[in-house]
This record gives C-alpha cells, structure tokens and sequence, in this order.
C-alpha cells in the first residue's frame, strides 16, 4: 500500500513536470520567428578563422548590417607553394558571421575593383531563391546590397555561386553564419571556427610555385590538398588553437567542399556533445562526426587534461598526406588518472611485412632543390620538413611521446649520419632508443632526391641544439646506391 | 534608353558615310566567316557570322586618351552618369592625364558600354558581335576552333586566375590562327550585344530556365572544361550593364567586310 501511494506521488510529480516543461516549449516553439520585432541597429563585428565574434547573449533582434567584400588574391597554401584564392573577407573559409534568430541582415556585398570576376553569395541561413544568389550577383568594382530575416537557429554555410560553381568553391568562396537561439547558446569557456575544404592544383601535393586551380582533378574529386581554414598548417605550431584544463571548448566545424565529406575527429578527446549537422539535435559521447560538404557540426567538449589535441579528418590519408590537420594546445595540470600522456597515432603493420614505400612523385622535383650554399640548404630543407616530417616530429623536432621519437637534440641523430641518411632513404621499422626512451614505430621510405634528403638533414642538423653535420648529396647518393636492392 | 541608341546609330551613319571614304582598316585583320555552335546553342542550331574584320590589338590608353581629347563629351568629368558610371576612367590623373601606374600601352578599362560603342563609331566601325567574338576567340595558335583542346581551356582558366592582368601592354599574349591578339589573357572585352544571353547569377537556376545555355553540363572532359571556360566569361557579361566601368574590360572594334 505504501508503495502504491508512493508511486502515485512519483507519477503525479512526474505528470506535473512534464506539464511545465512542454507547454514552456511550446510557447517557444509558438513564436513565429518571422514575427520577432527587431530593435536598434548595429554593424556585424567579422571574424577571420579561427576566432568567432562575440556571443549574442541576451541581446535582442536587431537589424544588422554586414559588409562582406570579395578578394581575389594570392595566398600560401604550404610553405613554397603559392595559391589564388578567391575569398570571402580575404580569408579562407571567409568571415564568420553570428546572428539571432529575429535578426533582420542587411547583406553588402561588395567586389573588388581589382576582381576579375563577377561573384555572389549562397547563405544557407537565408529562406528564398537562391539563399540570395540571384539578388546578390555583382560584377567587380560593385557593391549588392539584399536583406533577409533569419528565421531558423543552427549553423549554416555560406558560399559563391556563380558559375562554374565548383571552381568558385574550390578556390575558397565559403564560410560559415551561426543563428543563435534567443537567449544565445550556453555559454562555453572557449569557440573556435574550423571549416575543412579540398584544393585541387597543376601540381601534385608540395609541388612548388604558384599552382593553378585544375579542372580536370576537380571533376574527378582527386584532391591534392585537404585542410582547415584555407592552408596546410593553418592551425598547427603557432597557429594551434588553445584551451586550459578544466576549459569547456566548443568548435564550429564546417565544410566548404567542393567534394569530400570530412569524418572529422580529434585525436584524444570525445565529443560531450556535438550538434548533428549543426541543427538542434544533440547527440553525446561522440568520437567522430560526418560534416557533408556544404554542411556543419557543432562539437563540444571539455578538456580535462594537458596535452596536444590533434584534429583530424579521419579520412586518414588526408590528415598525414594531404595536410587534413590541426592542433589544439591544452595547458594546465596533469592528471594521470584520467590520461597517463600517451597519443598514439600510428600505421599498423602485420608480422613479416616490410617498410612501406610512399609513392613516387615523379621527377619534377629533381629539378628543384640544389642548394648554393648550406644557407640556402638549410632553407629549402626546412620547406621539406614541413611538408613531410613536420606531422609526426612537430614543430620544434620534439616528436609525439611514445609514438614518434624527437629530433630536436637527438643522441640517436648525432650520433651517426649515416644512418641518418639510410632512415630517411629507406624507413626505420623496429625498436630503437632514443635519449633514454624506447620507441617501436615506423617510419616511411621518404621519395626524395640526393639533395633534398641532403637538405632536409641540414635542417634537421641546423636545429635545436643539434649538432650541425652537414650532409652532402653525395653522401646521400653513395647511401643509396650501398643500400639500393 | 531606344531614342539614345537611335540617335547614336543616326550620327554613327553620318560619321561612316563621311569615314568610308577612305575606308581603310589599319590593325585590323579579316576573318572568314562560318557557321559555329556557341556555348548556348546545340548541334541543330549553329550560328553563321558573315565575313568582318576585327582589330588586331584591343584599344590601348593611349589610344583613348586622344579619343577623349578630340570628344570632350567623353572626358571623366562631362560623361552622363547614365551613359558612364561612377568608375568611369577612376584611376586616371585627371580628364586629359593617365594615371602613371599603368603602361599606355596596356588596354583601356573601366569604361562603359556606351563609350566604347562610341569609340568604334567614331572610327567608322562598330563593337562585334558576341557571336563575331566567340568566333575570333574560340581559336587558339593553330586551330580556328582550340574549344576542345584541354590546353587551350586550362589557359583561359589560369588566366581567369591571375591577378591584374590589365597593367600589361598589348600584345603580351598570343597571336591567334586569325592573327589576332590578346582576346584572352588580358582584359574582359565588351561586345555590341553583350548582354543578349543572360545569365540571372543564379548558375544552379541558370540550368532549368535555359537548358541550351548548359547543353554540356551533363558530359565530362574536355567539354566540361570548354564550358567552364565559356560559362566564366557569360556569366561576367551577365552581370554587367551598359553603364558600368570596370577595371578588367576592355574593348576593340570590328567592321563589316
């Protein structure tokens, strides 16, 4: 009996909850957004990635204007290799717009006169022909101006599309606009804009130079760079994103295309929430997220230990070969229960098998790469290590504990430079000590010339308390024709 | 807009009787007509262009600049703002002085429809036609049709691609199967009716308005790069109007043979 009266209550209180919590939310969903009145008027602070502009808190809808202007220019897609972007705010993915849900925009779309070509805009947030395209579509030295109300709270992309589509997308004509609920999102301790895109050039993956846009790989989806925010290394090294232990970290993840669909990941953290397709449904526990070209994810997560987080696209090849990755420094306290501080980040290889081989690239860059002088050595060199080792060494030659050994005061490297060459020639499977600490990993045969392995090793050489050996190519050759089989 | 364009073709056809005279067509080059299928056209349909000539170089600064000496109609500061806008002729000094940043020799831009126009009727000619110019361009060194030549289209494509090509000279770029030059590579170029296909900057709507204007859109290759190239260069027309100036189009005139 007294359990019958108990569970009534339970039922009751139950009943009433329930009753309180959906009529509150359908006074919310009630509220046609079409018909928030906005108040005041104010001009939309633009970010460049990685920072978003500021939360919209409390504030109410507004009229807001934003002044977009588009920049065709060169830029740097990885050290030595020269790209034209065409961009949104002259940054790639182009600048990030955060708005609430009521707010009427005032869209400025504004062409440079120097521009060859004519543009317009696609927003994703915008409900009507074309998400504006057709109202927005402006030749060089002009300025469109179209408004919309934003009706629908999420995180949506923006992007050119003029014809051919595809090429304006692939040269960078895309960015992400945040809809706020009324009252903002929760609040987080730190947001970050990340927004993946695929490149196709002349040129295969670090071909030096200034690379045109190719058509042909574009139509066949055979990219040769995948990366975040417009570049390889956009967020790696000095340019990693930050947190601090105990930090709440929410990422506004987009994906600009033209072609490939990011599987994307951070390496050593779970999603604690992650915001499917950056609309409302929230999905917890999540490690790794679909992101569609032309769509979005929110993720959020808290940080509880130190370390280096790398974000991925964990279509893999295109994290290590194609430059689909990204950094996110955490500082603070260890804690070893919940992370003893191993990354592992590896290829695996049944027993038996040999070194793998990374594919030929042809004989182009023979031709590139005779250093002048071990100045200019050093240079070049430090070009190809950013392409090639920069991934598992890192930055300052310091490696990733327990998976890939440090280069930067190396006993293992100092001691004998042959074996320098020969690793760099041929790859190094198998255990081997290094200051003090054991590895067992792989490391790729490299397909460099004589004098790139020369190069790369002078910069290796050069830096970080090193001790300065200076390779020859001829050194690399003799190698390689000693251990050629 | 009709009566303006009326009283230009009248006072062009003074002009031209007075002209043709002694018509003679320095730097121009004659082309053989034919029959072609533009971008927007498909297989049953091709259009014929008469035989004409067209000018070997596009008009250059300098050449403009004495224009506008002898019509001070046409000097920065008297042009009509519905004829010329705003960027009319921007960067130069003043009225009767180039800018110094740019060769004299490189082409003339950011003028309007209307002064170009005027420009070739005053010289006894006219603007071509698009189909006159898609004809002349659709040639590469060798062959008077390159539109199937991936090289031919990955150049007009780098070209869409490289920054402030209107600060070089004229001649610069290659001299085509007709002997004519810099139709790509340089500047955009006006044509008499450039706007006759329109394009609504819409691209993906563009599709099922007027599927004839994408008649390759679904094949692949070299087709697909030819329209790219084409497609680049209607859209551009599609989003200027007859008074706009802008900083990469240019012009030359043709003449009926």
């Amino acid at each position: 009996m007294k359990i019958k009266i108990y569970t009534s209550t339970l039922l009751l209180t139950f009943f009433v909850i329930g009753c309180t919590e959906s009529s509150k939310k359908s006074e919310l969903v009630n509220k046609d957004p079409s018909s928030i009145v906005v108040k005041g008027e104010s001009v939309a602070n633009l970010t460049a990635p990685p920072l978003v502009p500021d939360p919209v808190g409390t504030r109410e809808a507004t009229k807001l204007i934003v002044n977009m202007e588009i920049l065709e220019e060169e830029g740097e897609m990885t050290d030595g290799v020269k790209y034209v972007y065409w961009t949104f705010g002259g940054s790639v993915p182009g600048s990030f717009i955060r708005t609430r849900v009521g707010d009427e925009v005032e869209f400025h779309l504004k062409n440079h006169p120097d521009n060859k070509l004519p543009h317009n805009i696609d927003l994703h947030a915008v409900t009507g022909p074309g998400g504006g395209a057709t109202s927005s579509f402006v030749a060089p030295g002009h300025e469109k101006v179209f408004n919309f109300k934003v009706l629908n709270e999420g995180l949506y992309v923006y992007h050119c599309a003029t014809a051919p589509v595809g090429m304006h997308i692939a040269n960078g004509m895309y960015g992400l606009i945040l809809v706020e609920p009324e009252g903002g999102l929760p609040p987080v301790d730190k947001e970050y804009y990340v927004m993946q895109g695929d490149f196709y050039t002349k040129g295969e993956y670090g071909e030096p130079g200034t690379q045109p846009f190719d058509m042909n790989k574009a139509v066949n989806e055979d990219a040769d760079y995948v990366v975040f925010n417009g570049k390889v290394g956009s967020l790696t090294g000095d340019n990693a994103i930050t947190a601090e232990v105990g930090e709440t970290v929410r990422l506004y993840v987009g994906n600009g295309g033209p072609n490939l669909v990011s599987s994307f990941h951070v390496i050593g953290e779970i999603f604690d929430n992650v915001y499917i397709e950056g609309g409302n449904s929230i999905n917890k526990n999540v490690q790794t997220t679909l992101v569609p070209a032309g769509g979005s994810a929110i993720v959020e997560f808290k940080v509880d230990v130190p370390g280096t987080f790398i974000l991925v696209d964990h279509s893999i090849f295109r994290a290590f070969n194609k430059g689909a990755l990204g950094m996110l420094k955490v500082e603070g306290p260890d804690n070893k229960t919940i992370y003893s501080g191993t990354v592992q980040e590896g290829i695996y290889l049944p027993e038996g098998t040999s070194n793998q081989e990374m594919p030929t690239q042809g004989n182009e860059s023979a031709e590139t790469g005779k250093a002048n002088s071990i100045e200019e050595s050093i240079e070049l060199g430090r070009q190809i290590y950013i392409r090639t080792c920069f991934a598992c060494h890192q930055s300052e030659g310091q490696g990733i504990p327990n998976a890939f050994p440090p280069l930067a005061k190396s006993d293992f490297l100092n001691a004998n430079p042959n074996r320098a060459i020969g690793t760099v020639l041929n790859g190094l499977t198998g255990e081997i000590e290094v200051n003090g600490v054991k590895y067992n990993s792989i490391m790729t045969k490299q397909n460099l010339t004589d004098e790139e392995v020369a190069n790369v090793l002078n910069y290796v050489y050069s830096q970080w308390g090193n001790n300065k050996t200076e390779v020859k190519p001829n050194s690399v050759k003799s190698i390689r024709e000693a251990t050629d089989h | 807009m009709k009566c303006v364009t009326g009283f230009f073709c009248w006072s062009a056809f003074m002009v031209m009787t007075f002209i043709n005279v002694n018509a003679q067509s320095v730097g121009m080059v004659e082309i053989k007509g034919g029959a072609f299928v533009p971008l927007y056209g498909n297989d049953s349909v091709k259009v014929k262009v008469d035989d004409f000539f067209i000018d070997v170089f596009p008009i250059t600064r300098e050449e403009y600049l004495q224009f506008v000496k002898d019509n001070p109609y046409w000097q920065r500061s008297n042009a009509k703002k519905i004829f010329a806008d705003g960027n009319y002729l921007i960067n130069w000094y003043n009225d009767l002085h180039l800018n110094e940043d740019t060769p004299p020799q490189a082409p003339i831009t950011n003028v309007s429809w209307f002064a170009a126009k005027r420009y070739c009727e005053i010289q006894g000619k006219r603007l071509p036609t698009m189909d006159e110019w898609e004809f002349v361009a659709m040639a590469n060194e060798k062959l008077p049709d390159a539109r199937t030549d991936s090289l031919y289209n990955q150049y007009i494509l780098n070209w869409y691609e490289t920054p402030k090509t209107f600060n070089q000279q004229i001649g610069s770029t290659f001299k085509n199967y007709w002997g004519v030059y810099d139709l790509h590579g340089l500047v955009w170029e006006w044509t008499l009716d450039f706007n006759s296909v329109l394009l609504s900057g819409e691209s993906r709507k563009d599709v099922d308005n007027d599927r004839n204007l994408f008649c390759g859109s679904g094949s692949i290759g070299a087709t697909d790069l030819m329209n790219y190239a084409a497609f680049m260069r209607y859209a551009f027309r599609g989003s200027i109007k007859a008074n706009y100036s802008v900083k990469n189009l240019g012009f030359r005139c043709a003449k009926d043979k």
